[in-house]
């Protein structure tokens, strides 16, 4: 067989290192594994949902090194020496929700659940830029990703929620704020 | 600016009911343990891929699996053929003739069919399986063009049928042709919507497995299992009670994992010929070319008349709906149609041409509205062309057609029932919220001044709810299956120490908050905190009748489940307590999870001790009554009766009657065709509300997948039948940048037929959105004279008006627009 052949047949292998969700796995995989795939697959975290596959949707989306990637257009073997988290990274306990996870349950930011693992850690990346966002700017931070059960409004109200909430825990502010 | 919620509603007295409270379904959700079907891995599972087929009408010579089984991890490969030999047709109301399978027998007729599936260790290898199959097709003529494949001498899709009609039948009820001839306007229009579909960021998936005893287990995400489990296990030729249909939770439906049945019957299928579970997860391309779930693609010609005050006389319809290659629910779409087909309005006379047509594309199914919400928006684009005629402003026009509240229950033409409304009273509750007269003016100022083209748009719809399964059936003159049951059932389990479980005996688990509302009216029942419920599902081995949820029925039948198994349960338990307190059970009375004496509650007993008594001391209950707390409930469809034998009259099939009232305020550029959403009110009347919130999330829901049909979304075929929307860069779902911050209302008024007055709100939203938005498109470019006739309408159309309008206006000195 070709390299190329190999690899379209799945038998081209190679070993990955990453952190994922602040622990260390070394896997051997197909070099044709998507990242998806591999976190789904071989780590069991489904919460990577794949909702199109192609990059379009946005749900499969996971943080790489801290920035919102969609984990269908990349390879595992891309991930080799770099940081992926998942929503597991913020809580696996629904008894213990994270402040993030929380907010979206009392703004009701969530419908049928598929996109928001992906809307809960986008969410996540934009509160740590620190920056307070309009409401306009959030509808445009969140528009990668697809719902199709809310509407969005609500999970914009989720985004705010959740970006007073920390901030208030760092500031002893609670207010909420980036209203438009 | 943020969702707001207002609500008219009278105290209701409940504790739990009508209250916004969270979801209980949700921690799990937020914690990425959905559950979905992608998710479930079994010891020894093999995974399914599907070759589809490239061309829109073929005969299939022959399918070449010999280089894909050569391949490593290919287990087997399955075709028609197969199908043809080992299976019966899948499940189907439409015509016996129009037959199915899950993979093309003999021929292939729409772009996206499946051909053959091949299973393997992994679905990368299964993906390399296809890759390497060789079909030989022999190509027919494609039929695209529903009008033209009526004709004879069309290619016909299904040499049984003899034609490409699916059905064709006219329906008229009073004297339309004296309507019209009385009438001193006439309205007519050429009116065409196109083909969107539910589009679930979740596809349609099933893994099957053969388990011990002969038995087959199917875990799907449809809700086929509680209502087509039957026809399922006869198109697989195995035994009903050998069947089993697992419940999985489903990430979004919107209709069309209603049934959709060739997933899980494929599955199925495979997994009996490799002896192995198998998993078929539809990829999106899979989704979007071959879900079973595309909605309407109707062509119409529709006529309203009116007399002068504005009053409307009557509605002569003529459509043809491009039902695609196969039939699956018959034409229930126009059923849907036919429950509200006067709207809200007063009129009597109505004549409805249908012709359903078969075509090269995919089969419809369901989609949020399911052929209504197509209905709303012809009456409603032509009652605001009759308003524009008669110099009428678009309220005014409604309030004079309103049926009025004191005319409840109300039948309408053809023999259904609304069953209460106030549609004054939305009406009225959507222009308290928006200042209308400030946009109208707001509207003129921007036009004179600036050139920018601003429009209002207000519709007001009905919103029918609980369908009765007659309406699958009764508009074809000869009915396979006439069926009349459409039941939910619910089992309520006080355990030994007076904690709840909940089994609902459907596959519920969509958006629509099934869990919510059922802890939501247990807690009520028994006054216990919703979030102490644990609800479970049953699969179809332990299932009680049960028809799950689709035409916005779910919140209503299952809130009379409940309260039924409730009440049996509230029943013993006085009874246990007036033995254990020796009183009567007329004096006690079950307040807070606690039965006590009436006028001395300090006597009594908590449901704790009721329910330890109940379970473990037989000998201090009452003689002969059974140990245990549990009870079961099957609700019936609360009022349905049957279509008059010669079919002058459908009777009752949808009879639990919402409504609603939309106002869009947009602005359109008119150089771009760029429209963006400047307010937006929905004022919804979904009777008795169990959770507003979710109520909520239900109405702005809806109404961006409706913007998205009126804008953006659109199932293309060219004329070769070649499926031009296989991806998210073609199919174009509405993203958070492109719909308004909805604030909504709330008007309640209270079914009389159903327990706690509650009606249906699921499919609302969808069910307005589109003529609301397009007459506010049509409001913002009239100087043009726009005016909306075909749905999507893209923003080339629109600059197309604008051009147009332009050149034939040039004379009017347009206003300079404003400086971008």
């Amino acid at each position: 067989m070709t390299t190329s052949t190999a690899a379209k047949y799945g038998t081209a292998r190679r070993t990955v290192t990453m952190r994922v969700n602040e622990r260390g796995v070394t896997r051997e995989v197909s070099t044709r594994t998507t990242l998806a795939d591999f976190l789904r697959d071989e780590l069991d975290l489904v919460s990577v949902h794949l909702g199109c596959e192609h990059g379009e949707c946005g749900c499969c989306t996971v943080l790489f090194d801290g920035h919102s990637v969609r984990s269908c257009l990349m390879l595992a073997v891309q991930g080799d020496g770099h940081a992926v988290e998942t929503v597991e990274s913020l809580s696996v306990n629904p008894a213990e929700l994270h402040p993030i996870q929380e907010s979206f349950a009392e703004e009701q930011g969530l419908q049928c659940g598929f996109c928001t693992p992906a809307m809960v850690l986008r969410t996540k990346e934009i509160i740590e830029t620190g920056q307070e966002l309009t409401d306009a700017e959030v509808r445009h931070e969140i528009s990668g990703i697809l719902c199709r059960c809310t509407g969005y409004q609500n999970i914009v109200n989720a985004v705010q929620s959740a970006g007073a909430k920390l901030r208030g825990e760092a500031t002893a502010d609670g207010a909420r704020g980036g209203r438009s | 600016m943020t969702t707001e919620h207002t609500d008219t509603a009278e105290k209701s007295g409940y504790r739990y009911i009508g209250k916004d409270r969270k979801r209980v379904e949700d921690p799990r959700l937020l914690v990425g343990r959905g559950g979905y079907i992608a998710d479930l891995k079994l010891p020894g599972m093999l995974h399914a891929a599907i070759l589809r087929s490239p061309v829109s009408h073929a005969w299939i010579r022959s399918v070449d699996a010999t280089e894909a089984l050569k391949l490593p991890g290919v287990v087997a490969v399955l075709t028609g053929e197969d199908c043809k030999a080992k299976m019966n047709p899948c499940m189907n109301f439409g015509p016996a003739t129009i037959a199915q399978y899950p993979l093309a027998v003999d021929k292939v007729r729409y772009v996206g069919e499946a051909v053959a599936a091949v299973v393997a260790e992994s679905r990368y290898l299964a993906e390399d399986g296809v890759d390497l199959l060789e079909v030989d097709y022999e190509d027919l003529p494609p039929v695209t063009d529903p009008t033209a494949a009526m004709e004879p001498g069309s290619a016909v899709l299904h040499e049984e049928h003899d034609s490409n009609i699916g059905c064709e039948r006219i329906f008229e009820f009073g004297d339309v042709n004296a309507a019209f001839a009385g009438a001193d306007l006439v309205v007519e229009d050429t009116l065409r919507w196109g083909r969107s579909a539910g589009m679930p960021m979740e596809t349609a998936g099933a893994v099957a497995q053969p388990g011990f005893n002969g038995v087959l287990e199917i875990y799907c995400n449809s809700l086929s299992f509680s209502y087509f489990s039957f026809l399922i296990a006869g198109a697989l030729r195995v035994p009903s009670n050998k069947l089993t249909m697992k419940p999985v939770p489903a990430g979004g439906s919107f209709g069309s994992k209603l049934a959709a049945h060739k997933v899980p019957t494929l599955a199925g299928f495979l997994a009996l010929r490799v002896g192995r579970p198998v998993s078929y997860v539809e990829d999106r391309i899979d989704h979007l070319g071959n879900s079973d779930h595309h909605g309407s693609d109707r062509f119409y010609e529709a006529r309203m008349g009116f007399r002068a005050d504005g009053t409307i006389v009557g509605l002569d319809i003529d459509v043809v709906d491009d039902y695609g290659a196969y039939m699956q629910f018959g034409v229930g779409h126009h059923g849907n149609a036919f429950s509200q087909v006067v709207g809200p309005y007063r009129f009597r006379d109505v004549r409805y041409r249908l012709r359903a047509v078969l075509t090269n594309k995919c089969q419809q199914g369901a989609y949020r509205g399911f052929g209504s919400e197509v209905h709303n928006w012809v009456l409603e684009r032509l009652v605001d062309s009759g308003a524009a005629r008669l110099g009428l402003a678009p309220e005014e026009i409604r309030r004079r057609n309103f049926i009025q509240p004191d005319e409840f229950p109300y039948t309408i033409p053809g023999g259904n029932v609304y069953d209460s409304g106030d549609y004054p009273a939305v009406l009225d509750k959507a222009l308290s919220m928006i200042d209308l007269d400030g946009w109208r003016a707001e509207q003129k100022r921007l036009w004179a001044q600036e050139g920018r083209c601003v429009g209002i748009g207000l519709a007001t719809t009905q919103e029918r709810s609980v369908f009765s399964s007659t309406e699958f059936w009764f508009l074809v003159e000869k009915t396979v299956l006439p069926v009349t049951s459409s039941p939910e059932s619910a089992t309520v389990t006080i355990d030994p120490t007076g904690q709840f479980q909940l089994l609902l005996h459907c596959q519920s688990m969509w958006g629509n908050s099934p869990e919510t509302v059922g802890a939501t009216v247990l807690a009520e029942e028994f006054g216990i905190p919703p979030e102490s419920v644990n609800v479970r599902y049953a699969d179809s081995a332990h299932a009680l009748p049960s028809t799950g949820p689709g035409g916005s029925r779910y919140t209503v039948m299952v809130a009379g489940a409940i309260r039924g198994a409730s009440r049996k349960l509230r029943k013993k338990l006085i009874h246990i307590a007036a033995h254990t307190l020796e009183v009567a059970a007329e004096d006690l009375e079950l307040v807070d999870a606690r039965v006590q004496v009436s006028g001395a509650p300090e006597t009594g007993l908590t449901l704790a001790e009721l329910a330890g008594t109940a379970y473990f001391f037989a000998l201090d209950l009452p003689e002969g009554m059974t140990s245990g707390l549990e009870e079961s409930y099957t609700y019936d469809h609360p009022y349905t009766t049957l279509p008059a034998p010669d079919g002058s009259d459908f009777g009752v099939f949808y009879p639990i009657m919402g409504h609603a009232c939309h106002i869009a305020v947009v602005e359109v550029d008119p150089d771009t065709g760029m429209l963006s959403f400047l307010d937006y009110v929905a004022v919804h009347d979904a009777g008795t509300i169990v959770n507003p919130r979710s109520l909520g999330g239900h109405v702005t829901g809806g109404a961006t997948q409706g913007i998205g049909t009126t804008l953006y979304e659109e199932l293309v075929y060219d004329e070769d039948g070649q499926f031009m929307s296989s991806d998210f860069r073609d199919y174009l779902i509405p993203t958070a940048g492109e719909v308004p911050a909805f604030r909504i209302g709330h008007v309640q008024t209270p079914s009389p037929f159903t327990e706690y007055g509650i009606k249906g709100g699921g499919e609302g939203g969808r069910m307005v959105a589109p003529a609301a938005v397009s007459a506010a498109v049509d409001d913002a470019l009239r100087e043009y004279g726009m005016r909306v006739r075909q749905l999507p309408v893209k923003p080339w159309d629109l600059v197309a008006a604008v051009q147009t309008g332009t050149d034939r206006q040039l004379q009017r000195r347009l206003p300079r627009r404003r400086d971008r």
